[in-house]
């Protein structure tokens, strides 16, 4: 058989039907594992040098501000007498004495403000109240958020209107001035359900100032997260998984719930990671004005708030708390884009 | 497009409504009502005062009249301020406000838009990684920390700038720097990335391919579509502005409205937060439906519904 193809004809080329080789058989064997979703996001967060040093000091700033006060040998409320207005790493006189006559005498990193409670232990407590505020109050968000959203969106119609103008009314409602007049009033009310009702009495506990600032942000906050998780469910409730589940006798809740939101878990948790910042510095905004925790509980915005009296002679109050509220701040921003990127590349823009 | 302004102011009214609402309510959460004070006004002159305000009477009749008064104009009666309307207030402190938001305003825009624009022709290179940081750096900090760290440098430490009152021109560079630094950071980072894509469109290559210079191209066609972001951005920054100029007016001590509003909060003046919370918030709703609309006007390819 002549096997030689003529320039110009359109006779197909035998040699395109040869079996395959053993070389070739190779090289369409999968050969890696398939990947997971989570292993697959890791591994492009782990590639993300910024987003990776964001997570180391936000893990450190967490250990300082949860486990480092617990044995820390100064207290946020403890005023010591003699000691106050000390600079940094200076010692009272009284301190001195004792140093001499061979006691240890744990040094006041960050000196001491003018009732002369440790300055360093105050921001680390500080920063767990901001920590707390941000991860809680985001935590509500996203529960209230999702759910809402999920709702309206696999329900569509005039379900779906309705819940949607409400959210766009929400929206357009200016939320500072709102969470300014709520945090002034809320306080009465909640003081009076915790001292009257006995399964409030929580609420005293924790401390009225933040636990009104829970109820302000979730009020207000979750309409964003809403918007989100409508959009994901939308688009994902016409996938054919859905439709499958749907046929097979499935309850909206369990669709909801095993296909919809578990498969916007990446934009959930990017969502979520995000609005733990924006909490913060809302927070901060709120005690810098007054309206946060009550004293003598310290957040990072009313430590920078009293320093800022003395800021000629003592700068490094003002510039401590707001330091490591920037980095918070920052580091959290910087996770956030880390994660869009990693788990949820369409949300980059 | 009147069908979409009359839906759009409709939902205002809804909004503000709501507002004014949800404002005379929380009045009574206030244990004592509004004339609450550390001087406790005596049984007779507490019952003058209710029965001169009207608040003898029911809730009811109570949220009417204060809705009369609001359509009317009327915010009320400072508490600590005897005999202040908040009418007036707002009218003497508010210029001041406006006037250095305003500045901010322009000081944003003129800067973010060149800034966001240059960063991303010179993508990739230090200088768009320079903007990229410092603008990621201005969204992190917060408003406080810039304005105390600014009074800090320029007023404690080189002694160049007043850091006190509004006076002199000198006065309002600290201020109006402080304000416009969160939203210089947001517009540049917005420009840039809207930039991008318009620089990726076939249209550019087109204009580039029929022989525009690359600077007719640059300002006739990308700047004009890259900039459309940024005008929806107007709207949320204002209320930025707004948040901003509390703690900026405090800090700085400037005699507007927002220093003013803080002041009203630690003294617990709750007229007065209630007539300058419905104020600022009329203020903000009214700029965000001009906003809206005014988008729909410039980018003629969103659908108006």
């Amino acid at each position: 058989m002549d096997n030689k193809k003529k320039p110009l004809s359109f006779h197909l080329d035998v040699s395109d039907f040869l079996p395959a080789d053993e070389r070739e058989k190779q090289s369409m064997v999968v050969m890696r594992e398939s990947v997971s979703f989570w292993k697959d996001g890791f591994r492009r967060l782990r590639k993300n040098k910024l987003a990776m040093a964001s997570l180391v000091v936000i893990i450190i700033i967490m250990i300082s501000a949860f486990i480092v006060p617990s044995f820390y040998p100064y207290s946020y409320e403890q005023q010591i007498r003699g000691s106050e207005n000390l600079g940094i790493m200076e010692y009272s006189d009284a301190e001195i004495e004792r140093i001499k006559s061979g006691e240890e005498v744990f040094p006041h990193i960050l000196g001491t403000d003018s009732l002369g409670r440790d300055l360093m232990i105050r921001i680390m407590v500080g920063s767990k109240i901001s920590l707390l505020v941000g991860i809680v109050a985001s935590a509500i968000i996203l529960v209230i958020g999702s759910a809402y959203g999920s709702i309206a969106g696999y329900f569509g119609g005039k379900v779906d209107m309705i819940m949607m103008r409400a959210v766009d009314i929400i929206y357009t409602v200016p939320d500072i001035l709102i969470i300014i007049l709520l945090s002034v009033t809320l306080k009465f009310p909640l003081k009076e359900l915790a001292d009257n009702v006995k399964a409030f009495a929580w609420i005293n506990t924790v401390g009225i100032g933040l636990i009104s600032i829970f109820v302000v942000f979730s009020l207000l906050y979750w309409v964003g997260m809403a918007r989100i998780v409508r959009g994901q469910v939308l688009m994902l409730k016409e996938q054919e998984y859905v439709v499958a589940a749907k046929a097979l006798g499935a309850s909206d809740s369990r669709i909801i719930k095993k296909h919809l939101l578990t498969n916007s878990i990446g934009t959930l948790i990017v969502t979520t990671t995000l609005q733990i910042p924006s909490s913060i510095f809302t927070e901060s905004f709120l005690s810098f004005l007054g309206l946060g925790v009550s004293a003598p509980m310290p957040s990072l915005g009313s430590l920078a708030s009293q320093a800022i009296g003395g800021i000629s002679s003592y700068p490094h109050r003002l510039m401590a708390p707001a330091i490591v509220i920037s980095l918070i701040i920052l580091s959290f921003n910087l996770l956030g884009d880390g994660l869009r990127d990693a788990f949820d590349p369409r949300l980059k823009n | 497009m009147s069908g979409y302004i009359i839906k759009r102011v409709i939902s205002a009214i809804v909004t503000l409504f709501l507002v004014a609402t949800l404002t005379f309510f929380l009045m009574y959460l206030v244990p004592g009502g509004p004339f609450l004070s550390e001087k406790a006004p005596s049984q007779q002159t507490l019952k003058a005062l209710e029965e001169k305000y009207g608040l003898d009477q029911p809730i009811g009749v109570q949220y009417l009249n204060y809705m009369k008064r609001l359509i009317r104009g009327d915010l009320g009666t400072s508490l600590k301020m005897r005999g202040q309307e908040v009418n007036d207030i707002i009218k003497t402190r508010f210029p001041v406000s406006a006037k250095i938001g305003l500045m901010a305003v322009i000081l944003a825009i003129c800067v973010g838009i060149p800034l966001g624009s240059v960063a991303a022709l010179n993508r990739g290179n230090w200088f768009d990684r320079l903007i990229m940081f410092l603008s990621t750096l201005g969204i992190a900090i917060p408003g406080f920390v810039v304005a105390t760290v600014l009074m800090f440098f320029f007023g404690v430490r080189l002694r160049i700038l007043p850091t006190f009152g509004l006076t002199s021109p000198l006065h309002y560079i600290l201020p109006v720097a402080a304000l416009a630094l969160y939203p210089t950071a947001y517009i540049s980072r917005l420009m840039r990335s809207s930039m991008l894509d318009v620089l990726g469109q076939d249209y550019m290559r087109t204009a580039r391919a029929k022989g525009l210079s690359q600077f007719k191209a640059l300002f006739k066609h990308a700047l004009r579509n890259a900039v459309l972001p940024v005008v929806t951005y107007l709207g949320p920054m204002l209320a930025g502005i707004l948040t901003g100029s509390f703690v900026v007016e405090k800090i700085f001590t400037i005699p507007g409205l927002g220093s003013q509003f803080v002041g009203s909060i630690t003294d617990r003046d709750y007229p007065l937060i209630m007539g300058t919370t419905i104020f600022l918030a009329f203020l903000l709703i009214t700029m965000n439906v001009i906003v809206d609309i005014a988008y729909k006007i410039i980018d003629p390819r969103i659908k108006l519904k």
